[in-house]
């Protein structure tokens, strides 16, 4: 971190307009931190609000199809809510989750004090949610996104009221996409940065928890997927609006180009989905086994392979349209190949639980449903690879049974268990194990319930992104299980908002280590204070912390150190603060120099959604306030030393 | 980047902490650069994709003027030298000679910038506009965002120059200009390769 020399003059708050915010607490607080547990917690809530709506919409959408001629809702409102449901489970649920969990524990995790750039964070969050909300605010303001979540053109791109899509939904969804996309690289760039420069003394690359591991290829696949998608979206929004002819076939222009850019990004981004899930699963097993994981560097190398490999599979979404014969079979064998990885990494979780005394907790319960729900996923996608197979599939509910496999089964699953895992590392108290278990067997049953008959929707032919189906092509009562699964599903979330509410009034304490975990995070208090850890680290072994607490006598059982634990995780924190030699002040009275709380990364964001809604309603006078908005906040922020003085 | 750490002893403190031994920043910066090559690819892509698929209205034959637009190629990546003497005073805390250098990369940024609107009033004149055919598109989209990043340069390089005149920038400071660098360099090679893909592999 830059701090500012000492030779400098203090910049005058006066200057910047705004005076530095002090306060670390109070509601206020949470709009100017730079705390990244704080950034964390906020990414965690909004992003499971967005999950609700998501939940709602699917929900509408299952009504529509409980039963053939279904009148809940017309065709329009219909495309309105599966675009939505896709784009906000996509880009407002799945990446903020791994956004808020990273956040909050990749410093943690490696023994740092912050990321790297705290304020970058903060920005990330914020144009996070105010992308959210200018997503959302399309309801009210000319027509909510209804093209799919994957826009394809020339849908999506003919001009406003000359195409089929009515309002300015495809405006607002590519704005929205670039904005969010911005937010997304900001947050990899920062985890980037975090990962490879801010790691402990003696945490090198291959001690790193696999949840680290994991977040860093999410990462680098997020700072490269998301300029493509960037650039599909700019050619749209140029086509929409300023009559280029990038995507107008009449003039030469090939919608396929769209769907090469989209799917660059798209297919890595299923990556960036499911990577943190594999992440979080490989941190429970080990600690509900009692195991080390099995094969770190193999689970490690897998990870990065599917890195790789995630970025030559993207035109198996496109078997159908005509790429030649060559094309398809060599995409067709990369989308076996990407299989041997993700196999090799099932195959190493079932070892970690293959002989390790096993506790069968809500956390362990969720990953264990993980590896069997992404299992049947992962088959039914190489079921994909089989050209003639996929030609019969594309576009039917198999496909939509596939990915929810995957992405529901997989990344809700690890989710839900990473929630039951930290959240009393994040609030200090137990979520109740009951009826976290009822969440879990619900969730298991729902989840079934509603996405196995879809496979045979599939392959009876039902085609999906349709808003009703006739009467008599035998898809009626696989149809209403379905419909009923799904409100299991929903039965499942609210027990586990009642868990929160419960714990929140009456949760019992958890103590710095409830599970006997293994990394660095646990040996701090619960909930850690600003600074993390109160004397940093010195990490001397994979497991760290575990190895601190055990040792194996000559027959390899597990020993406890006398001093180790608990007792030793308690002392480093809540024992005295930390030693001289570095400066008094700075947040907290601990000693420990944290960087400030600043209202320009938050003054900044603010300035992209007035900018967005310039471009959507093509008003050069929007764009001013915008644009003033924005640089304000950029120079600033640039002003604006990290760490106040005092 | 030897030099930097020779003569920036302030700020070589500051990076022995990193785990790969460079500033945050500057790694960010070249995160973020690398993330800028595939938006800039994605850009050529669809250019290169639609070469030689005009149906009506002027094709790359018609409109470019090759020395021209050397010419204005040459000065910005001569601005990329005056980058480096910029820093390297910074560096040797020359406060004076910074300065001169930072805005004569300014300058040549600037200069490049007007050649670019010359070019495109040029072209326009001659018929070629956004919406005349998929050459006009994609050429126009491709090297106007080339064009707002080396504009967003000239800005970001000019409040270096201010930062440094109000004696807010010194040679403790020598990292955020070898940012800002960092970023203008990226921006004249990108133009490397649009120059050379774009305009001197001929077309029909």
């Amino acid at each position: 971190m830059t701090t500012v020399p000492e030779t400098l003059p203090a910049p005058r708050p006066v200057g910047l307009l705004l005076r530095r915010p002090r306060s670390t607490t109070g509601l206020w607080s949470w709009f100017t931190t730079v705390d990244h547990k704080k950034i964390g917690i906020l990414y965690g809530g909004v992003a499971l609000v967005f999950f609700v709506v998501a939940g709602v919409e699917a929900l509408l959408i299952r009504l529509q199809l409980a039963a053939p001629n279904g009148t809940v809702l017309t065709a329009a409102q219909y495309n309105t809510m599966f675009t939505m449901h896709g784009t906000t489970m996509v880009f407002l649920v799945g990446m903020p989750l791994a956004a808020a969990f990273g956040n909050y524990f990749i410093p943690l995790m490696i023994g740092a004090r912050d990321v790297a750039f705290p304020r970058l964070n903060m920005f990330g969050f914020w144009v996070f949610f105010l992308g959210g909300l200018f997503l959302y605010s399309s309801f009210f303001l000319g027509g909510a996104p209804d093209g799919g979540w994957f826009g394809y053109t020339p849908l999506t791109s003919a001009p406003l009221n000359q195409g089929f899509l009515p309002g300015r939904g495809p405006d607002f969804w590519a704005v929205g996409l670039i904005m969010l996309g911005i937010g997304s690289v900001t947050a990899a760039v920062n985890f980037i940065v975090t990962i490879l420069n801010m790691r402990a003394p003696g945490m090198t690359l291959m001690r790193m928890p696999l949840f680290v591991w994991m977040m860093l290829v999410v990462a680098f696949l997020t700072a490269f997927a998301m300029p493509p998608v960037t650039a599909a979206l700019l050619m749209v929004i140029f086509d929409r609006n300023f009559g280029t002819l990038f995507f107008d076939a009449a003039s030469g222009g090939d919608p396929l180009l769209y769907q090469h850019l989209f799917w660059l990004f798209g297919h890595p981004e299923v990556y960036i989905l499911i990577l943190p899930g594999m992440g979080i699963i490989s941190e429970i097993l080990p600690v509900f086994s009692r195991k080390p994981l099995f094969g770190y560097a193999v689970v490690v190398f897998s990870g990065i392979a599917i890195g790789f490999l995630g970025w030559g599979v993207w035109a198996h979404h496109m078997f159908t349209t005509g790429l030649g014969p060559v094309a398809v079979a060599a995409f067709g064998l990369s989308t076996m190949l990407i299989a041997v990885p993700t196999g090799v990494k099932i195959f190493n979780w079932l070892g970690t639980v293959w002989g390790g005394s096993l506790r069968l907790a809500t956390p362990m319960l969720f990953a264990l449903g993980f590896i069997a729900m992404f299992t049947l996923g992962g088959l039914s996608g190489v079921t994909h690879s089989i050209v003639p197979a996929d030609t019969q599939q594309t576009d039917t509910y198999y496909v939509v049974a596939h990915f929810h496999y995957v992405l529901f089964g997989g990344l809700v699953f690890a989710i839900f268990g990473g929630l039951y895992y930290w959240w009393p590392k994040v609030f200090g108290r137990m979520l109740d194990e009951r009826l976290g278990k009822l969440n879990f067997w619900l969730m298991l049953i729902g989840f079934n319930l509603t996405f196995f008959p879809m496979h045979v929707l599939g392959l009876q032919g039902m085609p999906r992104r349709t808003y009703r189906y006739a009467e008599g092509m035998g898809w009626d009562t696989l149809n209403l299980w379905v419909t009923v699964g799904s409100f299991v599903i929903a039965a499942s979330v609210l027990v586990f908002l009642v868990n929160v509410i419960r714990t929140a009034m009456r949760g019992e304490p958890a103590g710095p280590d409830p599970w006997d975990g293994r990394t660095l995070e646990w040996s701090t208090a619960s909930p850690p204070p600003e600074y993390n850890f109160a004397a940093i680290p010195r990490v001397e072994a994979r497991d760290d912390f575990w190895h601190r607490k055990y040792t194996e006598d000559a027959e390899g059982r597990l020993v406890p150190l006398p001093a180790g634990g608990a007792d030793a995780a308690t002392a480093t924190t809540a024992g005295a603060p930390p030693t001289a030699g570095e400066d008094g002040h700075g947040n907290g009275g601990h000693g420990i120099h944290m960087p400030s709380p600043s209202y320009f990364p938050l003054v900044m964001a603010l300035g992209l959604p007035v900018l967005g809604y310039a471009a959507v309603f093509k008003s050069p006078w929007l764009a001013v306030p915008g644009l003033l908005l924005l640089l304000y906040g950029m120079y600033a922020w640039a002003i604006e030393p990290a760490t106040a003085e005092d | 980047m030897t030099d930097a750490a020779l003569t920036a002893p302030a700020a070589v403190e500051e990076h022995e902490h990193t785990g790969t031994g460079l500033a945050n920043t500057k790694l960010g910066m070249w995160v973020f650069l690398a993330s800028e090559c595939l938006f800039f690819g994605a850009f050529i892509s669809a250019y290169l994709l639609y070469r030689g698929r005009v149906v009506e209205g002027p094709t790359p034959r018609d409109v470019y003027n090759i020395p021209f637009t050397s010419v204005t190629s040459f000065i910005l990546l001569m601005s990329s030298l005056t980058m480096v003497l910029a820093l390297a005073a910074i560096q040797r805390d020359d406060g004076r000679r910074f300065r001169v250098w930072i805005l004569a990369t300014a300058l040549f940024g600037l200069v490049f910038i007007g050649g670019q609107v010359y070019e495109f009033t040029e072209f326009y004149r001659e018929g070629l506009a956004l919406s005349t055919n998929v050459f006009g598109s994609s050429f126009f989209v491709l090297t106007g965002l080339h064009g707002a990043h080396v504009t967003a340069g000239i800005v970001w390089l000019l409040s270096l120059w201010a930062m440094n005149t109000t004696g807010k920038l010194g040679a403790a400071d020598a990292e955020k200009v070898e940012v800002a660098g960092l970023y203008w360099h990226f921006v004249d090679v990108v133009w490397i390769v649009i120059f050379t893909v774009v305009y001197l592999i001929p077309t029909g």
